[in-house]
């Protein structure tokens, strides 16, 4: 789960690590009276939305009075914000974060992630602030300071000392520093994080470190441990479609193309998606049913495929383990007879009670066409639906 | 032969008195697992599917002489379960269980390495030796002992791979499904290298997905280390990046962990490759020359 950057910051206070005075807004009135609150010549206001790449888009703007503030926070509350990191609808713009600004003079790279390899949370630094920290690692790998957070042992003061040096640190700084990621490392454990990015930490003028972004991503696993986390799901920054299906227990991932797919298991759904794009169709999405399917969440499950406009077809593909094939029959039969779907269908069963579950679509006397095999019902709903749209 | 589990394989539940634990307990029992107990705090001394059921996993070693335990217990409790099971001598652990923190795996897995234990998993399907001994949630039946060793981090995927490899003959040696997480108990290196060294199995089919640097890992130690003809698969061509798909570990994140990426790797270590989930046995059949 993702958080808005002034969440973000909320953490990063709490756990006293220095961020600029800020307040949130929802209102342009609001946006005005947060600016007149704030000391500084001028304030940054600052679209909240999860996605990066918003200064280029737009959603960030410098200003030198509260009437600007008001006047921006006017323009920009209400619409959907579009940036290389979104959809081409882009996304919604509910709040903004009006604050302070600081005289910059350096911009680092901060943050944090769980690493697969080591099996260790890993602290990642760079001088080389304010730019994509992949592009760091591919161009000039040799600039990104990393240290292995040892699980028993937890950050240790050599490793804060040896990265802040590493990023040429000096005096006061260290210890500022110390503080700081001290401080990261136990919010990124005790909140179950994913990922932590402070991307740029400032140094200002007067060589005190700030975080001036900030960007957090939650383990979804760990969130039944974190109901104060949980209050700050955003929602209204996901896919309609993807929220009715988590609500169901359902994997669902919209995606451009226009055979929508309905699968058990999650590598089955990508490898669905796969071969359905190998016989030249396009996936219209991903959707595991997961392992507990249910007649009523097969059928919930076919209605969300078919909510999205583009689907021409289904293709349902079923590998019964633990999930009984006669039980994903009975939904699909239910699904097609509440919604009446006139898009052609192809299902696929294989696995636990499949000869069950053919001959109840066999036998339902709707129009389902039944395929022997993952290659077959690929080309099948192809041929159905046409190649690439 | 075959790896890690056979027909001696002595195999407690950890849950066993749960849905999952119960159900499951029964279709290995059926299948001919030597189920020997279970655990289920606050109910030793009982019998469950007439297994004797124990409060803790020392006790349940002590009386039954498991080596193997298999986990149904909820995501909450299972890094306790882990290890309790890591401290109690078995050798395996397989840990079905999806959707566990992943610092609670972080911090298991210490217990597990400093033990010498395997863990298989979690959020997996399990392992079976076909004929001889099923741990996990896959069905039963499909299954045929044979020579191709299988290895994969989607369990549905596996199942293809086993009814692709027995509709052409070949059966086999030992499944092992690794699992869908970040961080996985036992990788595809570690996998292979126990296939490897089994003389039953004579080929290796492995099935990766998008996420992590796992397969590309594999890849290397391919090079190096693995004589026997492998064939593989990588699921989520067309997968987005930056979206979670389905698996907690699969997601292309900064660019990296794409199926293009793994499939590259794999085919510069030798191995043979397939485009196509519909095409996995035939992949097998085109690397052995059977």
């Amino acid at each position: 789960m993702n958080l808005h950057e002034y969440q973000a910051k909320g953490l990063f206070k709490e756990y006293g690590m220095p961020v600029p005075n800020h307040i949130v807004a929802t209102t342009a009135a609001e946006a005005k009276q947060a600016a007149d609150k704030l000391t500084t010549d001028k304030v940054v206001v600052k679209a909240q939305v999860h996605a990066g790449g918003r200064g280029k888009a737009g959603g960030v703007k410098l200003v030198d009075s509260s009437a600007e503030a008001e006047e921006y926070a006017k323009s920009i509350l209400g619409t959907h914000l579009v940036t290389i990191q979104t959809d081409a609808k882009g996304q919604p713009v509910n709040t903004v974060l009006v604050e302070e600004t600081c005289n910059i003079a350096n911009e680092l790279y901060l943050g944090a992630v769980i690493d697969r390899a080591s099996q260790r949370v890993v602290v990642m630094a760079s001088t080389e602030g304010g730019v994509e920290i992949e592009t760091v690692a591919e161009e000039t790998p040799e600039k990104i300071l990393k240290a292995e957070i040892n699980p028993l042992l937890g950050l240790m003061p050599w490793q804060c000392r040896e990265i802040a040096f590493g990023l040429g640190l000096s005096g006061g700084q260290i210890k500022q520093f110390s503080k700081l990621l001290s401080g990261l490392v136990k919010l990124f454990v005790e909140k179950d994080l994913a990922l932590v990015e402070i991307n740029p930490l400032v140094i200002t003028a007067e060589g005190d470190l700030i975080c001036l972004d900030g960007k957090i991503n939650v383990d979804s696993n760990a969130m039944y441990r974190h109901p104060e986390l949980e209050a700050l799901h955003d929602k209204s920054q996901e896919d309609e479609r993807e929220l009715r299906a988590s609500e169901w227990d359902l994997n669902y991932v919209a995606l451009e193309g226009n055979i929508g797919c309905m699968v058990n298991g999650a590598g089955l759904a990508m490898a669905t998606m796969d071969i359905i794009k190998l016989k030249g169709g396009q996936p219209a999405n991903f959707l595991d049913v997961g392992g507990g399917a249910t007649k009523e969440r097969v059928a919930e499950a076919l209605k969300i495929i078919l909510s999205d406009p583009d689907v021409k077809g289904i293709l349902v593909n079923i590998f019964g383990g633990i999930v009984r094939c006669d039980l994903i029959a009975e939904g699909v039969i239910a699904a097609v007879n509440e919604v009446g779907i006139e898009d052609p269908v192809v299902v696929r069963l294989e696995g636990t009670n499949a000869a069950e579950g053919r001959a109840l679509l066999d036998n339902s006397g709707l129009n389902l066409n039944s395929a022997s095999d993952l290659g077959d019902a690929a080309e099948k709903i192809v041929a159905i639906v046409g190649g690439a749209a | 032969m075959s790896v890690l589990v056979n027909k001696n394989t002595k195999v407690l539940c950890q849950g066993i008195t749960g849905s999952q634990g119960t159900f499951h307990s029964e279709q290995a029992i059926e299948y001919g697992t030597k189920m020997v107990g279970g655990v289920t705090p606050g109910k030793g001394g009982t019998k469950h599917l007439n297994l004797p059921v124990f409060n803790t996993m020392k006790d349940a070693v002590a009386e039954t002489g498991a080596n193997a335990s298999v986990i149904y217990v909820p995501a909450a409790f299972c890094k306790d379960s882990i290890t309790e099971a890591a401290e109690s001598g078995v050798e395996l652990i397989v840990c079905i269980t999806e959707g566990i923190p992943t610092l609670d795996m972080l911090e298991a897995s210490i217990a597990v390495e400093q033990n010498g234990v395997r863990l298989i998993g979690p959020n997996c399907p399990g392992i079976i030796t076909p004929g001889e001994c099923k741990i996990g949630i896959m069905p039963g039946p499909m299954h045929n002992a044979g020579k191709v060793g299988i290895v994969s981090r989607s369990g549905t995927l596996t199942y293809e791979c086993v009814k692709q490899t027995s509709d052409l003959g070949y059966g086999q040696s030992t499944c092992i499904g690794i699992g869908g997480d970040p961080i996985p108990g036992t990788s595809f290196k570690d996998a292979l290298a126990l296939f490897q060294e089994d003389p039953q199995t004579e080929a290796i089919l492995m099935v990766g997905e998008i996420g992590g640097t796992a397969e590309e890992e594999a890849a290397e130690f391919i090079k190096s280390n693995v004589t026997k003809p492998v064939s593989a698969y990588i699921a989520g061509v067309t997968a987005p990046p930056g979206k979670r798909m389905g698996h907690a570990g699969a997601i292309i994140a900064g660019g990296k962990g794409t199926a293009d990426d793994k499939f590259k790797a794999l085919e510069a270590a030798g191995v043979t490759t397939t485009r196509s989930p519909a095409e996995l046995g035939l992949a097998v059949k085109s690397a052995t020359g059977w």
